[in-house]
């Protein structure tokens, strides 16, 4: 911040900064030269996140040569493969979300609940940040030495149960397969998103419904309920939405073909392009876009309205 | 919401931070019979079904010849050249993300807190706008962008450490929310003006006087880039860099035994990580920062939908 050296501290003269009356004062007043200590900031993320992304949205509608066109989205909506794509994406996500949800909000409860300083929450809390948020190709790897021909749960059906169950190992590879491992890391999340919410529900609350006559039942129907309705929707929204675009897991895992969204992209990036469908796998991610930017809106809605009681 | 009276919650609401500090205070501590054995029940299944996964890897990255057990696995790992690049590389690109990421988010986090407070509603959007792009799509955008900066930058624009331009853009979410809670923390508007008076100028104060008072939330952030970086796939696989996930997964094809070992050994690391900054970084635990306290704790990294599995 170079332009910061002219504003020597001496300069506490009737304008600019006044930086020795106060801290309120010196934040009012803001000159140009202020605002251009943020545009490293703004020009680093304008050219690696902002450009990228439009990129996507310019390149969906325009050929190779940079005609405008709507052929790449026709193509989107003519391949049937890539609508089966898509349908199976949002299906695995909306499955997933609601199985993460439940357990996660489940196991949730069970840690707020229990000693605020005990050491079951910060153990809880950790390793959910590891498996939410850094496991991906780890996390297909985990499944597979659970699950895979020779993983610990398929040998000891076989060896030690002798049972039948789990002699077919294709579905591990397959859409099950990715049903389970993305339940693996989306319980962790829901975990890390309602544990806050639970923690806002207040012992006086409870305890007003109670001295009312009101049961534990009546109290969740009627107070807590209510008040995590928001929180619990802005979570299944946020899980939809992690699941959706999800790759990295499902790259490691499945074995044939790209049933899902974020695969048939992988495949369009790093495969022999056909002549005219360059711009295709552009148009895929601009649908990825438009699918996440309406879910991550109503989240951004839910969660104005969630945010009244939780962050008192 | 029908049955909800609001006015006396909202007074309940009202007085709570009072009457009780807002984290862990406000727990119930109700405990019937049939709520403390259904809540042993739920941690016991769900946490189960957590551990099974990361039981079975040490089981499997363990075995032995006939039934024995062996770290062999883990002694292979230093027999993988390429295994060993990949962790080299993912480390580099760990530190240069880091320290871009610093560069560019505390200043001017700092920055805007100090002097244009009018900003800070639009520097926390863009940092938390990756949480909405999928990073596959910032692939498919910033592809072309590589494939330029290989053609026209020579060895540096080919290199796979090009990646932490990618990276720090991914660790955005978690870095701001990280520093932001430590910001919070602290009076940086009055700080900055008593360095200021005393006749420091805006570099020392914010260097010597702000940043050794928010480094808890700096160091919370830093781990969190580490973490993500050494986890990270999907861009490093796409744009063809070798770095460590790419290398556990193509050798997973070979020698799963390996594979498994090394990964085990990434998620234990991630997690001790995550515990250091549970126990250090401000606003996390019982150690936070009472009344100041509007975020949820750090330690609970942001909710991602970056793609990062």
């Amino acid at each position: 911040m170079p332009d910061a050296q002219v504003l020597t501290p001496a300069s506490t003269g009737s304008q600019g900064a006044g930086s020795a009356s106060g801290g309120a004062g010196s934040r009012r007043a803001s000159g140009l030269r202020d605002y251009l200590a943020l545009v490293p900031f703004h020009a680093y993320v304008g050219l690696f996140l902002i450009l990228p992304t439009l990129v996507v949205a310019v390149g969906s509608l325009t050929t190779a040569e940079g005609q405008a066109t709507l052929s790449n989205i026709q193509a989107v909506f003519s391949d049937e493969v890539i609508i089966d794509a898509f349908a199976t994406s949002i299906k695995l996500a909306v499955i997933t979300a609601i199985a993460g949800a439940i357990f996660g909000g489940l196991l949730a409860w069970a840690v707020a609940t229990g000693d605020p300083n005990g050491v079951l929450r910060p153990l809880v809390v950790a390793a959910s940040g590891v498996l939410a948020q850094f496991g991906g190709v780890m996390l297909a790897f985990a499944f597979l030495a659970t699950f895979a021909g020779r993983g610990l749960v398929t040998l000891f059906f076989k060896n030690v149960a002798h049972l039948p169950i789990m002699s077919d190992q294709s579905w591990v590879y397959g859409l099950t397969g990715l049903v389970f491992v993305y339940t693996y890391f989306q319980i962790p999340l829901m975990l890390i998103v309602f544990l806050p919410a639970l923690d806002g529900l207040r012992q006086e609350w409870y305890d007003a419904s109670a001295s009312l006559g009101g049961t534990s039942w009546s109290f969740w129907r009627h107070v807590g309920g209510p008040i995590l309705a928001p929180s619990f929707l802005g979570a299944l929204l946020l899980l939809f939405t992690n699941a959706f675009s999800a790759y990295a897991t499902a790259a490691a895992l499945v074995s044939q073909g790209a049933p899902i969204i974020t695969l048939q992209i992988g495949n369009a990036l790093t495969s022999e392009v056909v002549l005219g469908r360059e711009n295709v796998g552009k148009a895929i991610a601009l649908g990825m876009i438009v699918i996440v930017s309406l879910v991550m809106t109503l989240y951004a809605l839910i969660q104005r309205r969630a945010s009244r009681w939780v962050k008192q | 919401m029908t049955f909800t009276p609001s006015a006396p919650l909202g007074a309940a609401a009202a007085d709570a931070p009072i009457a009780v500090p807002p984290k862990g205070g406000g727990r119930r501590r109700r405990r019937s019979r049939f709520h403390s054995g259904s809540r042993i029940a739920i941690l016991v299944v769900v946490i189960g079904y957590l551990l099974l996964p990361l039981v079975a890897m040490l089981e499997f990255s363990t075995r032995g010849d006939y039934g024995s057990r062996s770290l062999d696995s883990f002694a292979a790992i230093f027999t993988y050249p390429n295994l060993i690049d990949g962790i080299v590389t993912s480390l580099e690109i760990a530190v240069l993300t880091v320290f871009g990421m610093l560069l560019l988010l505390v200043p001017t986090m700092i920055w805007t807190v100090v002097r244009v407070p009018r900003m800070r509603r639009v520097v926390e959007f863009l940092c938390l706008l990756p949480l909405a792009i999928p990073a596959i799509v910032i692939v498919v955008g910033i592809a072309p962008i590589y494939q330029w900066m290989g053609q026209h930058l020579g060895g540096i624009g080919g290199s796979p450490l090009t990646l932490a331009l990618i990276d720090i853009v991914l660790v955005l979410p978690f870095a701001y929310r990280a520093i932001d809670a430590g910001i919070r923390g602290v009076d940086v508007g009055t700080l900055t003006d008593a360095s200021r008076s005393l006749g420091a100028g805006w570099p020392r104060a914010i260097v010597q006087v702000v940043i050794p008072n928010i480094r808890g939330g700096i160091l919370a952030a830093a781990v969190l880039a580490v973490a993500l970086v050494l986890g990270e796939f999907t861009i490093s696989s796409l744009l063809s860099f070798n770095t460590l996930q790419v290398v556990i997964l193509a050798i997973g094809k070979r020698d799963a035994y390996t594979s498994v070992a090394v990964s085990l050994t990434a998620l234990v690391f991630a997690f001790v990580l995550l515990i250091v900054i549970a126990r250090f970084a401000p606003g996390a635990g019982s150690r936070g920062q009472g009344a100041t306290e509007e975020e949820e704790p750090l330690a609970t990294p942001t909710p991602s939908t970056t793609g990062a599995q």
